[in-house]
């Protein structure tokens, strides 16, 4: 008999001396495992966790099984060296001599070295101790628990905490839970099921610090908020655990490495599972480990037998969350995308498609195809035949396909949804209408009040009407947004709104978007949508504006930039003209007056823009947002102040409109123009919003235009007082910004509404107050000088190049 | 041929780009996914527009100057128009972004 003895008991040995005792081994076997007891099924320590199942359910391998094939076990005792020369393991209680030695250690949980990881309370999730520390905190009524880490096992940790009873909070770095198995939008979904159990997520979330006094208290988070916390489990990875190996000196690169029969560079050492790296590729699922532990038994017995990698798939482990990823979603040429979503039933699959191959699947709600995808990737099928319906699954292969409904975001509306914001017309109500024999737009409109006021909610309504009706209804054939969907720009807007979508992903997924994250005329849209209704919850997106709005700058046709800075009513001082001249010369641009009485400078690098910002911030100017879809210019005359015709401060109170409204951003650029007496030097009657001073008071017009179309601005109100023009002009820009289609001037949305249903709006002194509220609840937001944030560090860097490798050697 | 260390992945916005000076001509690292990148030249084949300034959608980018869209896969053109820009290769390595620069000296020198 020879004498092999295996360090580590975990799941890869446990299987190893499995596949060994099938047939009769010539092995005396000693088994040395630093925790103290035998295998387990470390997988399903989760159900441990949230008491699903007990620990006893999980032991593989109980003292009888040792005793049967007469394994010496020393648990508890860790093992402090091996010597290769006189071949034998030296324990904390003594040498044992081997033949074959087997190295199975496994991992260890990667414990970010913040200040506090070393409180009491702090614990990894690997081993029953982690377990029973953490069931011990969740028996203290109301404890709270912070998981750092919203991979897999920081999940299912959460899961169980959350059925324990505790309350749960999950922090992210990375901007959706278990980005390396999921896409966005999977991982979208998958943060909505987790918070109905009540579990919190918080992405992007970077903790700082784990503080408390003699045991976990609280984390803080770089962003300065504080979670209360009894317990903290750490779950952000794991490290392969060999450093017994390197000790011993065998080859080691990121981990043990072995050949394909699991050897290492020392012929009579093996080793197996999480600990080795073979072909430079480390491991952290079950089934792989399986396969290494049949080749490790296989050897032992002088069999032949190789181990080879192979694609592996993940399933999530939470009751109820139905998730399934496999293959390779990551990087390649020539790759596309299948999506498929069903909004009602928060269904998502995505399918990777390279060669006529299918290379990666990510399912999440139904993931009953999962495998047969799998077999797909495994077998590397030709799938070109069956392309067209391959999201549907196997049962539509050979059969008829169904198309994707574009009706499917409407049909999935709850009874409650609001249609029609105007008259306050529920999904309900109009569905009613229709059992009831309104089968046209207009008996509808007629009985419901619904799209009968401003108009905008038409396309919901006919769609409702063909989602009631069937094929007998035809709509009027309204534009969608973009090729991403079927919904018009007004359909989103109102659907935002009524299911209270808050991201864009929420967007993409409710709304049954057919691409993975929109196209350059849907996103910005989407994105200016949210950030109007949901001011104070929906963070701005840079990536989904157009280059001038997120680099707050101008693009010229050369790549370089043009700045301009506010001059407020389009006066200037002789301090700020100095300070423009000397950054002109600075950074050599050319200088052009504009129309809307401002200085523009053109031709400023992109790595320059942080510099001349903080120049002119310095001489305290602000930015210009000549480059918005948001307010741009009052244009004034000199008013009272000078002229002899004028009858009111027509300067005064456009610089007290440019400061109310600033910073906005609104579906397309505003211009406004306050001129001081009817001559009209300021131009104002070609505004979005111009104003006229009278002797009698203020004259408001709205919708004019002097661009590619010319219109002269239409009579809104007459005022008397300065005050009420503010109040005013700032209800119409909040009306203008809740209910227009992105890129629709003024002008044009006004067409479409019509000036009455403008004037009936406004002309409700609490309509007013409450537009004027909402409008400043944005303004505490956004009325803010985008270029004073960005001149200085970190944000500053942003403009640089990521590296300079100029100077680098290019071999 | 070695991978050179340009930055971190964070230093990359999701759905966004940087670019990374070298002395054969600017390269834009997009960043398409949490972990998926492409490497590509900076310079639009139509008027030299600055890609890296473009918006970022699936593995695509459009252009800022006037809106042509590229595969970052292959670097061809998309729809009706037709050309193709330098694709290199990157990748994403325990947070940090590496690019193979032999690769460009050699499209460079061809």
């Amino acid at each position: 008999m020879q004498k092999l003895v295996v360090i580590g008991a975990g799941m890869a040995s446990g299987r190893v001396l499995e596949h060994l005792f099938e047939a009769e081994a010539p092995y005396e076997v000693t088994l040395f495992n630093a925790e103290p007891r035998g295998n387990y099924n470390r997988i399903m320590l989760s159900p441990v966790l949230s008491g699903e199942k007990s620990f006893a359910e999980i032991v593989t391998h109980g003292d009888a099984w040792y005793d049967e094939h007469a394994v010496t076990c020393r648990f508890g005792e860790k093992v402090t060296a091996i010597d290769r020369a006189r071949k034998v393991v030296v324990g904390e209680n003594g040498a044992v001599p081997y033949d074959k030695l087997l190295i199975a250690t496994g991992s260890a949980p990667f414990i970010i070295p913040l200040p506090g990881h070393d409180l009491p309370g702090v614990v990894a999730y690997r081993d029953l101790e982690d377990t029973n520390a953490m069931i011990e905190a969740s028996a203290k009524p109301g404890s709270r628990a912070v998981v750092i880490g919203g991979g897999l096992l920081g999940l299912e940790a959460a899961a169980g905490l959350r059925l324990r009873g505790m309350d749960v909070t999950v922090l992210h770095l990375m901007g959706h839970l278990m980005e390396r198995q999921l896409d966005e939008a999977a991982g979208y979904l998958l943060k909505q099921d987790l918070e109905k159990r009540g579990i919190d997520v918080m992405l992007n979330a970077s903790t700082k610090a784990i503080e408390g006094d003699g045991k976990v208290e609280r984390v803080v988070l770089e962003d300065g908020t504080v979670l209360e916390a009894d317990i903290v489990c750490m779950a952000v990875g794991i490290r392969p655990a060999g450093q017994i190996g390197a000790d011993a000196g065998l080859e080691c690169g990121k981990a043990i490495k072995v050949d394909a029969h699991m050897r290492t560079s020392d012929p009579d050492i093996f080793a197996v599972g999480e600990c080795v790296e073979f072909d430079g590729n480390l491991f952290g699922l079950v089934a792989p480990l399986y396969d290494q532990a049949r080749v490790v038994a296989k050897t032992l017995r002088g069999e032949d037998d190789v181990f080879t990698m192979r694609e592996l798939s993940t399933k999530l482990k939470v009751t109820g969350c139905d998730l399934f990823s496999a293959g390779d979603f990551a990087q390649g040429e020539g790759r596309e995308d299948i999506v498929f979503r069903d909004p009602a039933r928060g269904i998502y699959k995505r399918l990777v498609i390279e060669d006529d191959r299918l290379v990666g699947a990510v399912l999440y709600g139904d993931t009953a195809d999962g495998n047969w995808f799998f077999g797909l990737i495994k077998d590397e099928t030709c799938i070109e035949e069956m392309r067209d319906t391959l999201i549907y699954g196997p049962a539509f292969q050979g059969g008829g396909a169904a198309g994707q409904d574009p009706l499917a975001a409407v049909a999935a509306l709850p009874p409650e949804a609001e249609i029609c914001g105007c008259n306050g017309i529920c999904k309900n109500q109009i569905v009613d209408a229709i059992g009831a024999g309104a089968n046209t737009l207009e008996t509808l409109r007629a009985q419901t009040k619904a799209s009968a006021s401003c108009g905008t909610c038409t396309g919901l309504v006919e769609q409702l009407l063909a989602v009631t009706l069937g094929d007998s209804f035809e709509t009027g054939g309204a534009k969608p947004v973009c090729g991403c969907t079927e919904l018009t720009h007004e359909d989103v807007r109102r659907l935002i709104k009524a299911r209270a979508l808050r991201s864009q992903t929420a967007v993409w997924q409710e709304l049954g978007w057919l691409t993975v994250n929109g196209c350059p005329s849907c996103r910005p849209a989407i994105n200016f949508y949210l950030l109007a209704e949901w001011p104070l919850d929906y963070q701005d997106d840079a990536q989904s504006r157009f280059v001038n709005e997120r680099n707050h700058a101008n693009i010229q046709k050369d790549g370089t930039y043009s700045v301009m800075p506010r001059m407020w009513g389009g006066m200037t001082s002789a301090d700020e003209l100095l300070a423009i001249a000397t950054a002109a010369k600075k950074y050599d641009a050319a200088v052009k007056v504009t129309g809307g009485q401002r200085i523009d400078l053109l031709g400023i690098e992109k790595d320059d823009l942080p510099a001349i910002w903080a120049d002119l911030n310095a001489a305290g100017m602000v930015s210009g947002h000549a480059y918005s879809k948001g307010l741009r210019t009052v244009k004034t005359c000199v008013g009272t102040d000078w002229c002899r015709f004028g009858t009111q401060d027509s300067t005064g109170l456009g610089i007290k409109l440019e400061k109310k409204l600033w910073g906005s951003w609104t579906p397309h650029k505003v211009k406004m123009g306050v001129s001081g007496c009817p001559r009209n030097c300021a131009e104002a009657t070609c505004k979005d919003v111009g104003v006229i001073c009278v002797d009698s008071g203020y004259q408001i017009g709205v919708a004019g235009a002097a661009g590619m179309d010319l219109r002269e601005t239409k009579r809104l109100v007459d005022v008397a007082t300065e005050d009420e023009v503010i109040e005013w002009t700032t209800a119409f820009v909040q009306l203008y910004r809740e209910n227009a289609k992105y890129l629709d001037r003024p002008y044009k949305w006004v067409d479409k509404v019509g000036l009455d249903w403008v004037k009936d709006v406004l002309s409700d002194p609490a309509e007013r107050a409450a537009l004027n509220e909402r409008f400043e609840i944005s303004q505490s937001v956004y009325r803010k000088d985008p270029w004073a944030e960005r001149a200085t560090e970190p944000e500053a860097r942003k403009f640089q190049p990521l590296a300079d490798l100029t100077m680098e050697p290019a071999e | 041929m070695t991978w050179t260390d340009v930055g971190a992945l964070s230093d990359i916005p999701l759905r966004g780009a940087r670019t990374v000076k070298t002395a054969s001509g600017c390269v834009a690292i997009f960043r398409t996914g949490e972990e998926e990148l492409f490497a590509t030249s900076a310079i639009c084949a139509h008027k030299r527009g600055p890609l890296a300034e473009g918006m970022v959608h699936g593995r695509k980018v459009t252009c800022p100057l006037h809106s042509w869209t590229y595969s970052l896969e292959t670097g061809e053109a998309q729809g009706a128009d037709k050309g193709s820009i330098a694709t290199y290769p990157v990748k994403y390595e325990e947070g940090r972004v590496l690019l193979k620069l032999g690769a460009l000296a050699e499209q460079a020198a061809a």
